[in-house]
């Protein structure tokens, strides 16, 4: 590995312990009420290092506990989405003809959709949602992003040859995909988790703050911060900490995905881009033949 | 309007136009530097056309970009080499009097003519960009020139070709263009790296005859680069061979043709196949070139030539004059007689 | 063209069901936000009234024709037509995030190129870690941190809305002020991120695009160092007209968070009141009107993409 790769590392590796360790190292229960008349809203001490909150809670144990909500969230939803999004691409791209343009219109149509307001709206319809139920609509929302990539990148590696090649000797389906295909996807796929869990992050941070995620009394680093909103000048560290505690796990992820870029994917932005913008699939559509793909791909 | 010819250059006529003095670039390797061109010297006279040969990986296109100082980083030409064109030291120039030369004195044809154009600009803005660089005229003046030395070169239509991006034009034409853009002023000396490599076999005879042609016309120096001895046996007058970074032989395409004295050179020249011939298996030379890393003691040919004896493994020959105007770096030119013990190579 | 056109209907056509089928599924039914109080007689001649009973079928078909004609229903909460709502709120959020989006590009193109062009020296490498740390900050904590500092502190700007209230009564001077002063903790937070953003993908673009051939052909020319970057800048303009596009539709989404933290009354916060309030209808046209603009902000990107790169004009 290279040395451009360690101070990624150093990163997640601090994150992965502090959340996995989270529970020894919380000093109390992060639901606990520990003194509700001399311990409520304490500013930062020895004792609390991140104070606590209008319910007396340790706002210390309430990150760390949050940072294990928000990261199983992330990388779950982040997990469904990588899965349907890249079945949904190759099998797109593979069937080739008119399946494929259908279904790349459909995931035109459906990125055309805000996701945010989408969210918003079944958040406000449905009230409240369990944690399942919030890994399903976040990573079934974010699917299209990642089939999209996908499309493009089996395109530009010129998989319908690939495809076609080695049908004719006899391989099928699945194991086209998984062995043939897989390989040369992968980089891009761990690329894009690494930036969708750190997107993803945020995301909840702020479906949270707004009411709509995490549903108290479950600490996320979104519920804090919205217990935090109304008094953010004068208990600031309801604020402050859960706000740090975010950017750092989303800097961490956001550094990952950097180091691997540069490692595994250096020449990506502009053939992807011009592949992109060399296969006309987006909107008009004039000539995307699937079936000439590389007369119009630009490799320089 | 014809292309005009190369103005007169401001050293005396008998001095070449170039002169290359033990020009070595190398490469950092880890904690080593490889030295992917190993002190090579020649020289090209005034209107002089003469071509590089030699294999892949030994050098010569880097050689060809160390003249305009275009060798990319982290390749770099070292202390002690010398590139002297037209009086001017090019190792010491100035960014300014560089750039001068680039373009409008000394001119370069790359290889690969799709990469080499930028695809978001006409081809008539790119070559009407060597203008506006180098002189003071209209837009319209410009705008004429350029599309008459689109037709100069050959292309048909040139006016709405000229409008046109370089994926709009075929392989042939792009490389038309690419020469229509280093001519377009004029230059004393022509590199060409590789013309014809990328294009068909027909497109390759109109590109040199194309090529001859404006030679004539303009009286420019050439110093083609190719791999390619059939190029070779078209367009030159002079032939130098590179090998592994070195100069192994240099003479008269004539008596290069006739009496080649390195190894290497007959090789290259048997490995030719011509009509008429009766055999069963076409000649090559045996192995691959080294790795600018791991190049072996004494003579760097020694693992693939036929003739190679216990002398040639701890000493590395000197270029030798071998005719008048014919040079080779081998020790069989000192030791004919062993010619005779001629021996298969062992391929490692 | 006709295509593109096509493509943006069914695109809201798409969301007008989504959002039909949403608020279907939802548990309870309109009337629930009634209240509790009434009886179900009552409840049953309301949703007889609005037609609840009708099939799915029926009830969709009124839904669309009721959208096209454009009456969108009726806002409990603000007591206005819903369109009302949306016309009032979408120009505001498209003001903010135009302004956003202008600043992120140009701002992003600049500090992009000039990194690009020095790719792997040491200004290149701390700008990138400065970067990395600005993409990572939560726009909505970016804002509730701005207003902490510039409004509560230090009492320097205003913390909400788009105007004073007594704006009318100011002269013209004043008012631009006043829309400014109003107008920089939400463009700023926006902006930090949306840079960063932008800067880091025009530095790759550029990094790459400076070392293909073409650039060494134009040093060969004798073109001076700067114009050999723009050279390679033309090239790199297309991956960033690209993400322009994917960024566009953002237009409407993009400042939701930062409009509810500085209440900046835009579609955001539109959205974010009816949903405290329980208010559907604009909710459910809030996910169409979105679309809508996506849609139409895709197609624009579509046809500058085609603009910046000659490889995709159409013969």
């Amino acid at each position: 590995m290279s040395r451009r790769l360690s101070p990624a590392f150093v990163l997640i590796a601090l994150l992965v312990c502090v959340v996995v360790a989270g529970p020894l190292l919380s000093p109390y229960a992060p639901n606990a009420q520990l003194d509700i008349i001399t311990l409520r809203s304490q500013a930062p001490s020895l004792a609390h290092p991140f104070g606590t909150d209008a319910v007396s809670r340790d706002v210390l144990s309430r990150v760390l506990d949050g940072g294990r909500v928000s990261l199983a969230l992330a990388i779950l939803s982040v997990s469904l989405s990588l899965v349907v999004g890249t079945l949904y691409g190759a099998i797109s791209t593979l069937a080739g003809g008119v399946i494929d343009t259908t279904m790349r219109r459909a995931l035109d149509i459906a990125l055309s959709i805000p996701r945010l307001l989408v969210l918003l709206a079944v958040g406000a319809l449905w009230g409240a949602l369990s944690f399942p139920a919030l890994v399903l609509l976040i990573g079934l929302t974010g699917w299209f992003a990642t089939a999209r990539l996908v499309t493009d990148e089996l395109r530009a590696l010129g998989a319908l040859e690939f495809a076609i090649a080695a049908r004719a000797m006899g391989v099928r389906g699945p194991r086209l995909l998984w062995r043939h295909l897989m390989p040369h996807l992968l980089p891009t796929l761990v690329i894009t988790a690494s930036f969708g869990v750190a997107g993803t992050i945020a995301l909840e941070a702020g479906l949270s703050y707004l009411g709509l995620g995490i549903q108290a009394p479950q600490a996320s680093w979104g519920t804090i911060l919205r217990d935090g909103a109304g008094v953010a000048q004068s208990e600031w560290w309801l604020s402050l900490f859960p706000g740090l505690a975010t950017v750092f796990a989303v800097l961490a992820c956001n550094a990952l995905g950097d180091a691997l870029r540069k490692q595994f994917a250096p020449n990506h932005v502009l053939s992807v881009a011009t592949s992109r913008a060399a296969a006309p699939t987006r909107v008009a559509g004039t000539t995307s033949s699937p079936a000439l793909p590389s007369s119009r791909t630009v490799r320089p | 309007m014809t292309i005009s010819a190369t103005r007169d250059s401001t050293t005396a006529p008998d001095r070449p136009l170039l002169d290359v003095h033990a020009l070595q670039i190398a490469f950092p390797a880890g904690h080593d530097v490889a030295r992917a061109v190993n002190g090579i010297s020649f020289t090209v006279a005034r209107g002089e056309s003469v071509c590089l040969v030699g294999e892949s990986g030994c050098g010569k296109s880097l050689t060809a970009l160390s003249l305009l100082r275009l060798v990319p980083p982290p390749g770099r030409i070292e202390a002690g080499s010398q590139i002297v064109f037209d009086g001017a030291d090019i190792l010491t120039l100035d960014d300014e009097r560089l750039r001068d030369i680039r373009g409008q004195h000394m001119a370069m044809i790359f290889q690969e003519p799709m990469t080499a154009l930028n695809p978001v600009l006409t081809v008539g803005d790119q070559i009407a960009e060597v203008l506006r660089v180098h002189t003071t005229l209209s837009r319209q003046e410009t705008w004429t020139r350029t599309v008459d030395m689109l037709a100069q070169v050959g292309i048909a239509d040139a006016g709405a070709r000229a409008k046109q991006y370089p994926h709009e034009l075929s392989g042939g034409m792009r490389q038309r263009v690419m020469i229509a853009m280093a001519l377009i002023m004029s230059p004393k000396l022509v590199i060409a790296d590789e013309p014809t490599t990328a294009l068909d076999v027909t497109i390759q005879a109109q590109i040199l005859e194309l090529l001859r042609d404006l030679r004539a016309r303009t009286g420019m120096a050439l110093l083609l680069i190719t791999h390619d001895l059939g190029v070779v046996a078209e367009m030159a007058s002079r032939v130098i061979v590179m090998y592994a970074g070195r100069v192994v032989e240099e003479a008269n395409v004539a008596e290069l043709f006739a009496a080649p004295s390195h190894p290497y050179t007959e090789g290259l020249l048997a490995a030719i196949p011509k009509l008429g011939q009766d055999t069963e298996r076409l000649h090559t030379i045996a192995g691959s070139v080294p790795l600018p890393t791991a190049l072996p003691s004494g003579c760097t040919f020694r693992d693939r030539c036929p003739y190679a004896f216990e002398r040639c493994a701890t000493e590395e020959p000197a270029l030798v004059q071998v005719g008048s105007a014919h040079r080779a770096r081998c020790h069989l030119i000192e030791e004919p007689a062993r010619r005779a013990t001629r021996h298969a190579v062992a391929t490692p | 063209m006709i295509l593109r056109l096509l493509q943006s209907v069914a695109v809201v056509f798409s969301a007008a069901t989504l959002a039909f089928v949403l608020l279907q599924l939802a548990p309870g039914d309109p009337t629930t936000a009634l209240g509790e109080g009434i009886t179900p007689e009552l409840r049953a001649t309301i949703r007889a009234q609005y037609g609840l009973d009708d099939s799915l079928a029926t009830q969709y078909g009124r839904w669309l024709w009721s959208l096209v004609r454009g009456d969108w229903g009726w806002s409990r909460d603000q007591h206005r037509p819903v369109a009302a709502v949306l016309a009032d709120a979408l120009p505001r959020s498209l003001f903010l995030m135009g302004c956003a989006l202008i600043v992120n590009v140009v701002g992003g193109m600049l500090i992009g190129a000039w990194q690009g062009a020095r790719a792997g020296s040491r200004r290149d490498r701390t700008t990138s870690t400065a970067l990395l740390v600005l993409c990572s900050l939560p726009e909505f904590w970016l804002a509730l941190v701005l207003l902490v500092v510039f409004v509560h502190q230090l009492g320097w700007l205003p913390a909400t809305g788009i105007t004073d209230e007594m704006s009318r009564y100011m002269s013209t001077r004043q008012q631009f002020v006043d829309r400014v002063r109003h107008l920089v903790l939400p463009l700023t937070s926006l902006s930090l991120v949306g840079i960063a953003v932008f800067a880091r993908y025009q530095r790759d673009a550029m990094q790459e695009s400076m070392t293909q051939p073409f650039v060494r052909t134009a040093r060969a020319k004798g073109l001076t160092e700067s114009a050999v970057r723009r050279q390679a800048w033309r090239s790199a303009l297309l991956p960033v007209i690209t993400l322009t596009g994917l960024m566009l539709p953002t237009l409407v989404t993009g400042a939701v968070f930062v409009e509810r933290v500085f209440a900046w009354p835009g579609m955001g916060f539109a959205m974010i009141r009816a949903i405290e309030a329980r208010d559907y209808p604009v909710v459910s046209a809030g996910v169409i009107v979105g679309s809508a603009v996506t849609a139409l902000g895709a197609a624009l990107a579509d046809i500058a993409r085609e603009i910046a790169d000659p490889r995709l004009r159409t013969p």
